[in-house]
């Protein structure tokens, strides 16, 4: 049976090579797959040798800037011609914007920020990500072709034996004459990015449970020369900044030590840690869920343990 | 001018108690307007300062009792509340409710200016019903607004992403996704409270609307959930009570040092 997968190649992205390498695992049981990418001005040193059978690439200075219209009118062009049974993207800013884009024009079911991806005995894509509210785990089948999906970076890492290909590069021209857009772009600024959370080797997390006591959570992050993280509810609450959310709608992070402090482990943040190595609990309830992800937990209040450790330290 | 803002009542996840089979405990968990939805109202009801002559919608699709949160936008300054509520809805995914919410939009704002949604809903977190919307009423789509302005007769939007921050010229029609800005959703006043007890909130059917059945809901889905489960998680870990705070932190910097 015949299987093809086309990927959205993203620039500077590591979630590109991350689904060539998944998509080469759900393959390969099929005798005739096909791993294809689209690379939309994304630069042309992506190497002979690749985890793709066929990247389609365009380079066009009108495609110098992201644009939904653009983007998602080339893309769904080459899918009209190629046909992939699956169609796979990052669930990076542009991701997001991009995938409901080309589902919708093509009317075909999308399943957002995926955890696992499997091909069932139907040979169907399928997509499992947390819902309601982080409560339960779904899994997603699409009705129609192309089944759609988006991926988090670091999210899906796989230990299949893959393989480098020698890629065929198939040049498109874009037909984007005709669009018309209302949204042009004036200005770009590039953004002071701090190493972010989403790197670091160890990081302290505070949740609802030591909403008023950050400092403490600071100052421990501080002796361990790590990045301080926080849950939701912490945000919501106007305590921290978005930007070191950890969780389902925030960041996801992958570091050797995952320390959280007074987090109960809803599963919209526990999705977010599912890379990181070891954790360390401390939460006051027992039955917080934290502690069926710990690696080692203290139930406890942490107003009493953190200024001792943070003096031993 | 005619903006249309659209929003969901989400369950207040914030402050979340369990049981003890980890799950979670339902009893009291009451419903809350989508926490971005009220930088999307702000939006509007900022332009609607600045432009004066702004009629505001804001549209809902959910049960009859999701009406509160179109009465609390209505005494934040909106005008009007349309609620899409019917069994037939029941079920949808992002693709059926961007239809949906694309169809009402047309059947009755068609001269509409800009719809504004949130990003994303902070239960389901797919960010995929603004853009979908966007495709279906074929219009343009920027995501990850912080911020609208309108000056010298113009909008210009300020857009966010992972790397960049991004200045845009927008003209109407538009679909702009709102992301939290740099400022505080107004709290309605006792005369907004008033003027929404006092608005009648329009309720719409299938029909009303002029859908067939097999377009919305469940059956106008794309995607189904073909199967639902409680993640089983066991990662036989140490679990020690804080009995002795000395020797817990003992504990805690002999494992920190192990992990490290």
């Amino acid at each position: 049976m015949s299987k093809k997968i086309l990927i959205y190649i993203e620039k500077q992205n590591s979630v590109s090579e991350e689904l060539a390498k998944k998509a080469q695992e759900l393959l390969q049981n099929f005798d005739d797959a096909e791993i294809a990418g689209i690379a939309i001005n994304a630069g042309l040193d992506l190497g002979s040798k690749t985890y793709f059978d066929k990247i389609y690439y365009v380079n066009d200075s009108r495609l110098e800037n992201y644009s939904g219209e653009y983007y998602s009118k080339i893309s769904i062009d080459l899918i009209t011609e190629i046909n992939p049974d699956i169609v796979l993207i990052g669930a990076t800013s542009l991701g997001r914007d991009l995938a409901p884009q080309i589902a919708s024009a093509l009317q075909t079911g999308l399943t957002a920020d995926c955890t696992a991806l499997d091909i069932n005995e139907d040979g169907k894509l399928a997509a499992t990500r947390p819902t309601f509210g982080g409560k339960l785990m779904a899994t997603i089948l699409s009705k129609n072709n192309p089944q759609m999906a988006t991926v988090r970076p670091h999210v899906i890492v796989t230990d299949f034996d893959v393989q480098l290909k020698d890629t065929e590069y198939i040049e498109i021209k874009p037909q984007i004459d005709d669009i018309k857009t209302h949204v042009k772009l004036l200005e770009t600024i590039k953004k002071e990015i701090s190493a972010g959370i989403e790197d670091a080797e160890i990081i302290v997390a505070g949740g609802h449970g030591v909403k008023d006591n950050l400092d403490l959570v600071y100052q421990l992050a501080e002796k361990l020369n790590g990045k301080v993280g926080v849950s939701r509810a912490v945000v919501d609450l106007g305590l921290a900044e978005a930007s070191i959310q950890i969780g389902q709608t925030g960041k996801t992070v992958s570091p050797k030590l995952y320390i959280a402090i007074g987090i109960s482990g809803a599963m919209q943040h526990t999705v977010g840690i599912m890379g990181a190595k070891k954790i360390i609990a401390i939460n006051k309830d027992k039955d917080a869920p934290i502690f069926k992800l710990a690696d080692f937990g203290i139930v406890g209040d942490a107003l009493e343990i953190l200024p001792q450790l943070i003096k031993s330290l | 001018m005619k903006i249309v803002v659209c929003v969901k009542q989400i369950p207040d996840t914030t402050d979340i108690k369990w049981t003890e089979n980890h799950t979670i405990n339902r009893e009291g968990v009451e419903s809350v307007l989508n926490p971005l939805d009220f930088y999307a109202l702000e939006t509007a009801l900022q332009l609607k300062d600045k432009l004066r002559d702004v009629e505001i919608s804001v549209v809902t699709m959910g049960p009859l009792q999701a009406e509160f949160i179109l009465k609390r936008a209505i005494a934040m300054g909106c005008d009007r509340g349309l609620l899409l509520s019917d069994r037939k809805f029941a079920g949808a995914d992002t693709f059926a409710t961007a239809k949906t919410l694309a169809k009402v939009i047309t059947e009755k704002i068609p001269d509409f200016d800009m719809v504004l949604c949130g990003q994303f809903a902070a239960d389901g977190d797919t960010a995929q019903t603004g853009p979908s919307l966007a495709k279906q009423l074929g219009v343009s789509l920027l995501t990850y607004v912080k911020a609208v302005d309108f000056q010298d007769s113009k909008f210009s939007a300020t857009r966010e992403t992972e790397t960049n921050i991004e200045k845009y010229e927008v003209l109407t029609p538009v679909v702009l996704c709102i992301t939290q800005g740099d400022y505080e959703p107004r709290r309605p006043l006792i005369d907004g409270f008033i003027r929404a007890k006092n608005t009648n909130i329009e309720r719409l059917s299938c029909s009303d609307i002029k859908m067939c059945d097999d377009e919305v809901g469940l059956k106008g889905s794309p995607t189904y959930v073909s199967r639902a489960f409680t993640p089983n998680i066991e990662h036989a870990g140490e679990i020690c009570i804080n009995e002795d705070t000395e020797d817990t932190v003992r504990k805690l910097v002999s494992k920190i040092k192990e992990y490290v």
